[in-house]
């Protein structure tokens, strides 16, 4: 899919070192269900989300938020080989999970627009490129063993 | 869909503290775009796109003053932008997967410059906003 430059590889990973992925993983999930409701049908078990308020301050999306966002990260040290990172998480989101990989590009986005609420100047229009590639590849990868 | 009124208030909100950035925001929102979406040059083969053009910045400004005129007639956004949902059909004919990407540039554009505004609540009301923006826009198509 993507091929990652040797300027996109800089943004990813100078940005990355400065996120904490506990509490922009909660937030990022948080805001997906938040802004995309539909989202919660695969959250049954998560106890209540019947607010905003309710969502980003869930216990249980704050744990996996970051369980999601730590993957990412393993995705970012790989960035040339992100079907190989991601062929057994993807046969799992196919074949356990059942999740339309329509929701791995909302994911990504939302990634995207947490990034930019704590980078603000920082998250600049080149940054961003750089990293709507990444979620790109992501989304795709983790796509890529559905059948 | 239809927005309740308490997205009505945090869109009508939220845009009084924008208007006074809105040239910058929508430059800066076109930028986003064609540099995250590259294939949306294409519906620009006229335009000097260099960062800081006459052009870009003068479209930009057209665009976001589109929003708030949306945002100014929230209660009837058909009504306000029927000339544009017009122009977009007929003239423009920009394929309707690109409103997505300019609604999401323009979101990432506000939450770098709103930080604390842009909360998820706020998130939410403003990606069903320009959600619907895109719909009145598209819904001449065909």
């Amino acid at each position: 899919m993507s091929n990652f430059t040797a300027e996109d590889k800089a943004a990813i990973t100078s940005l990355w070192a400065k996120v904490n992925v506990e509490d922009a993983g909660g937030e990022t999930l948080g805001r997906l269900l938040v802004v995309y409701p539909w989202t919660q049908r695969f959250f049954d078990s998560f106890g209540s989300l019947s607010s905003p308020s309710a969502i980003m301050g869930n216990p249980k999306v704050k744990a996996h938020g970051a369980k999601v966002l730590t993957s990412l990260g393993e995705a970012i040290k790989n960035l040339d080989d992100l079907k190989g990172t991601f062929g057994q998480l993807s046969e799992l989101h196919c074949d356990k999970l059942h999740v339309d990989p329509e929701n791995f590009r909302l994911l990504g986005n939302v990634l995207v627009t947490v990034l930019a609420v704590h980078h603000g100047k920082e998250f600049t229009p080149e940054v961003q490129a750089s990293w709507q590639k990444m979620v790109a590849g992501v989304a795709s990868a983790l796509g890529s063993r559905y059948h | 869909m239809s927005l309740t009124k308490t997205e009505r208030t945090i869109i009508v909100s939220m845009w009084a503290k924008i208007s006074t950035q809105a040239d910058t925001i929508g430059t800066e929102t076109l930028e986003r775009l064609f540099l995250s979406y590259p294939q949306t040059k294409t519906y620009f083969p006229h335009f000097d796109l260099h960062p800081g053009s006459a052009q870009l910045r003068a479209h930009g400004s057209k665009v976001v003053a589109a929003v708030g005129d949306a945002a100014k007639s929230i209660d009837n956004i058909g009504a306000a932008l029927s000339k544009l949902s017009e122009l977009h059909a007929y003239i423009l004919r920009v394929d309707p997967v690109n409103f997505k990407l300019l609604s999401h540039c323009l979101l990432v554009t506000l939450a770098a410059r709103f930080p604390a505004d842009f909360t998820a609540e706020a998130h939410a009301a403003w990606d069903k906003f320009l959600s619907v923006v895109s719909s009145v826009l598209t819904e001449k198509y065909r």
